[in-house]
């Protein structure tokens, strides 16, 4: 008798399935690729999924302008080592009008270079499917959602209007326009992704790990100064200090936190003796409760 | 978060080691409002220590604003998710939730108990494998609690934990959670349920939850935790018969031909053989591909990319399975069906029916009866509406390989959705092939009741020429009370004459001589099967080579 499927045996399983799925049923799928390790993972399934074919759709990154320069240049590597097709789209509008997250806040700057320019890159390439790294362990509101989530023409989730999701049969069907957001991690944690990076050696951004890197205190917060567009405020010096990252995001709204994990395993160590959650590092949810879910029923992730 | 935080401390990779043998379990809630699936939830949560400071801190503060504990920790808040829902304070749809122990890690659904949510509750229980029943210990079984454990029985949950909560509020008396015990066990009879285990619970003292409780001396049986972390379920597919619906075809140069799909139920090994339902054709596993190397070995549960030895065409849509014991091919399941849309069903109108392995046009041809989720009974109807459940024939446009779900659950189920609006409108759980009425091609066509020599009246079933669909045609002879005699046609004959089989289903043994006189008769051979399900007959030909034909078309032109 053969040994049990282990939990994360039947999470690369269930995830692979879906993967799967969404090539076998639509026309022109996308995997959003935003570089953190959920992505990571994500992008690992695939090449799980089609082996020994590479992954028949390409990756897209809706690129803010504000990513760390770190993410980008592995960015770049992961697609050509993966022999993907990389699509970077920048929301053009929103570079023009100079949005950044200093002068024009989290909310404003999220709407228009993430959302906006999300919906843009959809409409230009017409991406029937869309994968998203989400997970519903991350936030509340997403523990509702569903693995294969609706959106309207116009981008929009409205919570009444998703489809019952039964076993694991997905209603792949929609109207020319329509699209669907696909996360095929949805019933993974924080941990189950930590535990298969480490089991299966999958690569993550060197920001995870802990180094001696430029930071300055914003309110309450280590904010990495990865170029010179950052302005200090009075008061404000830049100090160096061993810090990582637990969620990478734009390196404004995402603070470091203090540490001296330089390995997987030390990560890992870290966050389960560590007593708070990994999104508290991102400013985005701060604003008020509820406002993740505002924020999908507008088209962000 | 509580795992073991010494040797997370001191030996990390030695944890990590032990993290990896850990296994998965999903299981439901289901009770009335009030109940306590929130708390209970939210205690399962709080106690793994799945709940960070800033979370305990949001929680606090909402706790104040919105609990309903008087400003003390309000667990069941950490189950809120909608905004619409937190002003409403009630569950409104299915939510997933995560904890782990060093055991194993649990996907909980949480479904709500309101009346008109059967829709919500199917569909957490479909993935389920275990589920947590709350009862009010005050109020003892109600209607709903019948009607959740219906549905859950309905969609094959076999290990129940009827969990008696609220015991603070009846001073934790033993003689009423016996009572309740005996009340549910009694109930729970005709649901054919694997197991039930009682336990005395206060989800919001934590009483049983985690640690036996002082409260209840009485009780000798595992806390809800122990009961979660230890419950064998692991290799309950492995034991069947092989499946595996194929959903890709990876085909990346011509020297490289992959079937990729996730194997349902089931063991397969390199050398084995396989058979497309479909097509009748056989081949054997050359090789179990995926990127960590090949395997020698996968099993159901499994996502993977086949080989096979043989250039045999095979297309997504197709099932492979073991050659002996095939899945059904047909045309007309008849299944359970689950409506789950506020426009009713329209019985003859084309929906798509999605299954495991594919998705196909089809139409329900009729309402066989519908089901009263609270007091089980059958009632006549010619449509289901919202939340209704019933008993349907359907008609599908090409033959489908199935199971009966209460074989396999991943073979046996299926969805529709409504073509024009593209919403899910019903959970389907397959029942067997419907025996066919004559208007529709019959397999088998009854003649009016005869009496035979000794005058005892016998019924004669005429197995007539029809268009018999893939390799393995049912005749369910279980509706049958009398004595019964069969006749067979030249179409029946020649159905088998080229390697197809008939498996009879009986209603008990003593039909076995109608069969055997017709074997006899005919020079046909029979496997005889007693199992859970009943008693069956697999009748072939013998020397004639199973599975090597091409079917004929179906006859629907499509
Ligand atoms: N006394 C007592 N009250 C409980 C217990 N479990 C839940 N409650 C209370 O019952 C009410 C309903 O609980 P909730 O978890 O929201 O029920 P749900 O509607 O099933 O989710 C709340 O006021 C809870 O605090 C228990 O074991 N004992
Ligand atoms: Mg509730």
């Amino acid at each position: 008798m053969s040994l049990n499927l282990t939990h994360l045996q039947q999470l690369e399983a269930e995830s692979i399935n879906i993967i799967r799925e969404v090539v076998a049923e639509f026309g022109n799928p996308v995997m959003l690729y935003s570089i953190g390790k959920d992505s990571a993972v994500m992008l690992h399934l695939a090449r799980k999924a089609f082996y020994p074919a590479p992954p028949p759709f390409p990756l897209m990154h809706v690129d803010t302008t504000w990513k760390f320069r770190e993410m980008i240049q592995f960015r770049d590597r992961m697609a050509a080592e993966c022999g993907l097709d990389l699509i970077v789209h920048v929301n053009e509008e929103g570079v023009r009008q100079k949005i950044s997250p200093f002068t024009h806040g989290s909310s404003l700057y999220t709407d228009i270079m993430k959302t906006e320019g999300l919906k843009q890159a959809l409409d230009r390439y017409k991406f029937d499917a869309a994968f998203g790294g989400a997970r519903r362990d991350e936030e509340k509101s997403r523990a509702k959602e569903r693995i294969f989530s609706f959106r309207s023409a116009n981008h929009r989730w409205d919570p009444k209007l998703q489809r019952p999701e039964l076993w694991n049969l997905y209603n792949t069907r929609i109207k020319p326009g329509e699209s669907i957001r696909v996360f095929p991690i949805s019933n993974w944690t924080e941990l189950d992704v930590w535990q298969y990076i480490h089991l299966e050696n999958i690569p993550i951004v060197p920001l995870y790990y802990a180094a001696v890197r430029p930071v300055v205190e914003r309110d309450g917060m280590l904010i990495m100064v990865d170029d010179d567009r950052m302005e200090l405020k009075p008061g404000e010096t830049v100090q160096y200090k061993s810090v990582r990252f637990r969620t990478l995001g734009c390196y404004p709204l995402t603070a470091a936190v203090e540490s001296t994990a330089t390995t997987l395993p030390e990560i890992i160590q870290e966050m389960l003796l560590t007593r708070t959650s990994e999104r508290q590092g991102r400013m985005i949810d701060h604003d008020s409760a509820g406002s993740m879910e505002k924020k999908k029923q507008e088209g962000y992730f | 978060m509580a795992h073991q935080s010494d040797l997370i401390e001191q030996d990390i990779l030695a944890y990590l080691k032990s993290q990896e043998e850990k296994s998965l379990l999903r299981f439901i809630t289901c009770g009335s409002v009030d109940d306590g699936k929130s708390t209970l939830i939210g205690r399962l949560l709080w106690d793994s220590k799945m709940v960070f400071e800033d979370q305990l801190a949001s929680l606090e503060a909402d706790s104040k604003k919105v609990g309903t504990q008087g400003g003390a920790i309000d667990y069941a808040l950490l189950l809120d998710g909608l905004q619409a829902e937190r002003e409403q304070g009630i569950t409104i749809d299915v939510a997933y939730r995560y904890f782990s122990t060093d055991r194993r890690k649990f996907i909980v659904a949480d479904t709500p108990g309101h009346e008109q949510y059967t829709r919500n509750m199917v569909t957490g229980a479909s993935t389920a494998q275990v589920a947590v029943i709350l009862v009010d210990a005050r109020k003892g079984l109600l209607t709903q609690t019948r009607r959740h454990s219906y549905l859950v029985s309905l969609v094959g949950i076999q290990h129940i934990v009827l969990a008696v909560n609220k015991m603070d509020l009846i001073d934790f008396d033993q003689q009423q959670f016996e009572a309740i015990r005996r009340d549910y066990e009694q109930f729970a009879a005709s649901l054919g349920f694997g197991d039930i285990t009682a336990i005395p619970l206060s989800a919001l003292g934590g009483d049983n939850m985690i640690e036996p409780s002082a409260n209840t001396p009485w009780y000798t049986g595992p806390t809800l935790m122990n009961y979660l972390e230890t419950v064998q379920i692991e290799g309950e597919n492995r034991e069947k018969p092989f499946r595996m619906p194929v959903q890709w075809v990876n085909r990346p140069h011509l020297d490289f031909r992959g079937f990729c799909g996730t194997i349902a139920s089931g063991v397969i090994h390199p050398g084995d053989e396989l058979l497309v339902a479909s097509s009748g054709r056989t081949s054997r596993v050359a090789r179990i591909v995926t990127m960590n190397g090949d395997l020698p070995e996968a099993v159901a549960g499994q996502s993977v990319t086949l080989t096979l030895e043989d250039e045999i065409d095979i297309s997504r849509g197709d099932m492979l399975s073991i050659p002996d014991t095939p899945p059904i091919h047909a045309r007309h399941p008849e299944a359970h069906l689950v409506w789950m849309h506020d426009e009713p069903l329209q019985p003859g109108q084309i929906y798509l029916v999605k299954t495991a392995s594919a998705v196909t046009p089809g139409r329900v041809t009729t309402v066989q009866y519908a089901v009263d989720v609270n007091t089980l009974e059958q009632k006549k109807t010619t449509t289901l509406g919202l939340n209704e459940i019933g008993v349907v024939r359907l008609e599908l446009d090409r033959p489908i390989s199935f199971d009966p779900y209460r074989l396999n659950r991943h073979t046996g189920s299926f969805i529709l959705i409504d073509r024009f609006t593209n919403a899910t409108v019903a959970a389907g759980m397959i029942i067997s092939a419907a025996p066919l009425e004559p208007q529709n091609a019959p397999l088998v066509g009854f003649n009016a009741n005869s009496f035979d020599v000794d005058g005892e009246p016998s019924r004669r079933i005429n197995l007539s020429d029809a268009s018999f669909n893939g390799t393995v045609s049912v005749v369910d002879l279980a509706g049958e009370a009398g004595t019964i005699g069969l006749d067979v046609s030249a179409g029946f004959l020649d159905y088998l004459g080229k390697g197809n089989r008939v498996l009879f289903r009986l209603r008990n043994v003593g039909q076995l001589s109608a069969v055997a006189v017709m074997a006899y008769e005919h020079t046909l051979s029979f496997e005889f099967d007693r199992t859970a399900e009943g008693v069956s007959i697999l009748v072939f030909k013998r020397d004639t080579r199973f599975g090597s034909r091409v079917p004929d078309d179906d006859g629907t032109g499509i």
